[in-house]
């Protein structure tokens, strides 16, 4: 329909577009912290005595992995705005691989787990008692649906990143780079949370 | 006719673009065509719903088996309500007429995203055909109701996950759809018209905008622990694994009331579009209309609770949820008063939309007083799952929405299509439609006040006589809504042509030829005035 | 379209918060390990959303952007929260 797709682009709508689908993503995970909080309260000393199972070093590990990330995306949008190619595509598959290790670093963690017999549905977990099915059934499922929403974002970084390489993106036109970089934060946001009501609270 | 070049601009329907036949369709990014194709499925869904709440009303003709088993007629109501909910009246008025009408009322020529337009609609019918497969495969088809209550949605044998998923996706594609209209509304409104000149359908559209986006998510992950506690016994709402199925209920309905408001609020900005049209008047209370569209988001948002007012509840959450039930009614009457005070002192043109607003009115408030004595504790002891609910529900919902679609269907026919529909015919739809309509639900206040079970196959003998005519007005009703259905498709043929503005509306879709060229205007227009200035 | 004036933010910026957010993140892991009670909780949350309001203003440029999105951001936590609240309600006395 439109013969000039230059003249239509908006970059600010996608911007606010993609903060609008953030808000989506807030109250996707809002759900799960709803369930969070009704069940902590009501299974207090089960969740307390469960979190002590969760490993701190790593779950800090993985915390600090996050931000750093969280950092180089956001210094890569400073590079391509700087007209550094190089730079930005540095940092992106620096924020990439750190990504992928925090995938790494939960494939461990839940096999931890896994070899105990805990997970949803477990005979062994339903046997420890009401508060753990309930502490794990939310730990896989938060985190989980986490590390999908790292998968997401990790797809979007590959993509950015192709594009700057083949120079379809440039400090003249960089708004899917941008909003890539606002879902990665928002995906360390969450973990901001999670990791202290499942990791800390002991 | 293009006024500089003198030639004359194809309408969005005979526009060749890019592809040929069908697929000048379903590829498009037309807010236009894509309003068509949601309407194409939306109509055809609504048939489908519409007869399965036929053969239920047939089914309850008399007591015991009529014309089918229990079980069927549990998989009957369940699909009813799925379609009718997340595949007709959620979707409905914003899908329809939002995607054709937004960009036009606001001086723009499509929506932010067009892209992602079309992505709505094929989620959308992706959604619903993982619904329409949920009967076929499997165990056999749901049983559980629309509101897929825990724990028997994760024990039932019924092919729940295909359902479950299928409204997953469609809520996604009304995610998308408010996203879009949101930033539309936000970005491209013509130069000059500031958020307080912009018209009322709109400004429905954007409140409904915000409920899709912020509540539509918590349903999405309701259905996903749903799914979980089917394939993973993960335990979030079984008790015997601690969990607590009365958290399912607060979830479902803490995106499923708003969902009523997703489903009323476009209807009532049509409402008022049709009102002051035929009134020859500015819509009275402007700004309070505004406020009062946000209002009912906002405050609709935390009354989730009366849905579940003898599930087992606080009494502290009784009283709370009861109480901002009824703060949530004052916007709504706040805007009936305004519809009638439009009328009032108005130069009325009784034409076929005007007569569907008026019907809106009466059925909308009976639905509305009806929602009042639900939303008292008390009397709500004795008439949960009776049939006054559903009295209630399809007074408001499908008197609301329903008759707000019609009305609207027919007041952008012409802008639409470029033709007249046939008004004898039109009238005569809308007549039986409405005693068939009063006939059906009417009888159910007084058998839910008696005490007749909702979702029940069968019932006593002492409901029997409300049953015969209850069941006679569906037949009635689907008569009406034959008549109205087959001459609107008549008419696409044999009506005549449509002049711009055929009823003297101020809105801007007025301005433009019927039906609009693709781009809807020649040159974005400059407001300086006000939505409805008439004098 | 005209292009709203791009904001660039220094490479330090980030890397001063960044080294802000891990103290942050360090601090909560020591503070969680004394036993406070309730308190704890508090503590951990309260840190955790000062740590989002950095992410949020620096990395997400909330700070430099339309006071209106911060304040749509703000007013989505408020629902969420009023939901958690009055679903509390329930739980609370019952």
């Amino acid at each position: 329909m439109s013969t000039t797709p230059e003249l239509h682009r908006d970059d600010q709508a996608s911007k606010i577009g993609m903060w609008f689908f953030l808000f989506t993503e807030m109250l996707l995970f809002g759900g799960l912290f709803i369930v969070y909080s009704i069940y902590r309260f009501g299974n207090a000393e089960a969740f307390h005595q469960a979190a002590q199972e969760l490993s701190i070093p790593i779950g800090t590990i993985n915390t600090i992995i996050l931000l750093i990330s969280s950092t180089t995306i956001a210094m890569s949008v400073t590079a391509i705005q700087k007209k550094d190619k190089r730079l930005a595509l540095i940092l992106l598959c620096t924020t990439f691989v750190l990504g992928l290790a925090f995938l790494v670093n939960k494939y461990f963690e839940w096999g931890d787990h896994i070899k105990e017999h805990i997970y949803p549905g477990s005979s062994v977990l339903a046997l420890r008692g009401q508060g753990d099915v309930l502490f794990y059934g939310l730990y896989f499922f938060m985190t989980g649906l986490h590390a999908l929403h790292i998968i997401i974002g990790l797809v979007f970084i590959a993509v950015v990143t192709r594009m700057i390489y083949k120079d379809k993106l440039n400090s003249e036109s960089f708004a899917l780079h941008e909003n890539s970089g606002l879902y990665w934060h928002l995906v360390d946001l969450i973990w901001i949370f999670l990791f202290p009501l499942f990791y800390l609270i002991t | 006719m293009n006024t500089q070049t003198g030639i004359v601009e194809p309408s969005f329907l005979e526009y060749k673009g890019k592809y040929r036949g069908i697929f000048s369709w379903i590829l498009s990014t037309d807010h236009k065509r894509i309003a068509l194709l949601y309407l194409f499925s939306i109509l055809s869904f609504f048939v489908v719903g519409a007869t399965l709440g036929l053969l239920m009303k047939f089914e309850l003709i008399a007591p015991g088996k009529t014309i089918m088993t229990p079980e069927t007629y549990n998989a009957f109501f369940t699909l009813h309500g799925i379609v009718m909910i997340f595949a007709v009246v959620i979707p409905g008025l914003p899908a329809v007429f939002g995607n054709f009408l937004l960009p036009i009322m606001i001086g723009a020529k499509d929506v932010a995203f067009p892209r992602l337009n079309l992505l709505s609609w094929y989620l959308y019918v992706t959604g619903v055909s993982l619904v329409l497969i949920s009967q076929f495969a499997g165990q056999g088809p749901p049983d559980t109701g629309w509101t897929f209550y825990a724990p028997y949605s994760f024990r039932t044998a019924g092919n729940m996950l295909p359902a479950v998923f299928g409204a997953f996706v469609l809520g996604f594609s009304s995610i998308l759809t408010g996203l879009n209209f949101l930033v539309t509304m936000h970005r491209m409104r013509a130069p000059g018209m500031t958020w307080l000149k912009m018209p009322l359908f709109p400004w429905t559209l954007y409140a409904t905008g915000w409920v899709q986006l912020l509540a539509t998510p918590i349903i999405g992950i309701t259905l996903l622990m749903i799914v979980a506690e089917r394939t993973l016994h993960i335990g979030f709402f079984d008790p015997t694994l601690g969990g607590d199925p009365l958290l399912y209920q607060h979830l479902f309905w803490t995106y499923s009331h708003p969902a009523v408001y997703i489903m009323i609020l476009p209807a009532m900005g049509a409402i008022s579009e049709i009102i002051t049209t035929f009134a020859h008047k500015t819509i009275f209370g402007y700004k309070f209309m505004v406020v009062s569209a946000l209002a009912i988001a906002f405050v609709g948002y935390f009354v989730w609770g009366h849905h579940m007012f003898t599930s087992g509840m606080s009494g502290t959450a009784l009283y709370t949820f009861s109480l901002l039930t009824f703060l949530v009614a004052i916007p709504s009457a706040i805007k009936v008063f305004n519809w009638i005070s439009t009328m009032h002192h108005g130069s009325l043109d009784l034409q076929t939309p005007f007569f569907w607003a008026a019907a809106f009115i009466f059925v909308f408030m009976v639905g509305g007083f009806s929602g009042l004595i639900l939303g008292s504790l008390a009397a709500n002891v004795h008439l949960h799952n009776t049939h006054f609910v559903v009295a209630h529900f399809h007074f408001i919902v499908f008197g609301g929405t329903g008759f707000a679609f019609f009305g609207a269907m027919h007041y952008w026919y012409p802008k639409i299509t470029g033709r007249m529909y046939d008004t004898r015919w039109a009238n005569i739809g809308l007549v039986l439609f409405f005693i068939g309509f009063i006939t059906l639900y009417g009888p159910m206040f007084y058998l839910g006040f008696k005490g007749m079970p909702r979702r029940y196959y069968d019932y006593d003998e002492v409901f029997h006589a409300g049953n015969i005519i209850s069941t006679m007005g569906s037949w009635v009703l689907y008569s009406g809504l034959g008549v109205i259905i087959i001459n609107l498709f008549a008419s696409l043929k044999g009506g005549i042509k449509a002049p711009a503005d055929p009823w003297g509306g101020k809105t801007l879709e007025w301005t433009v030829p019927s039906p609009p060229p693709v781009e809807n205007f020649e040159e974005i227009p400059v407001i300086t005035k006000g939505p409805y200035d008439y004098q | 379209m005209e292009k709203e004036k791009d904001h660039i933010i220094p490479y330090r910026t980030f890397l001063y918060v960044l080294a802000l957010l891990i103290t942050l993140t360090l601090t909560s892991v020591a503070v969680t390990q004394i036993y406070l009670g309730t308190l704890t909780v508090v503590i951990a949350l309260v840190i955790a959303a000062v740590k989002s309001s950095f992410v949020l203003r620096i990395f997400m440029h909330l700070k430099f952007e339309n006071k209106i999105i911060s304040i749509a951001v703000i007013a989505v936590v408020l629902v969420l929260a009023a939901v958690i609240f009055i679903t509390f309600l329930d739980y609370l006395y019952r």
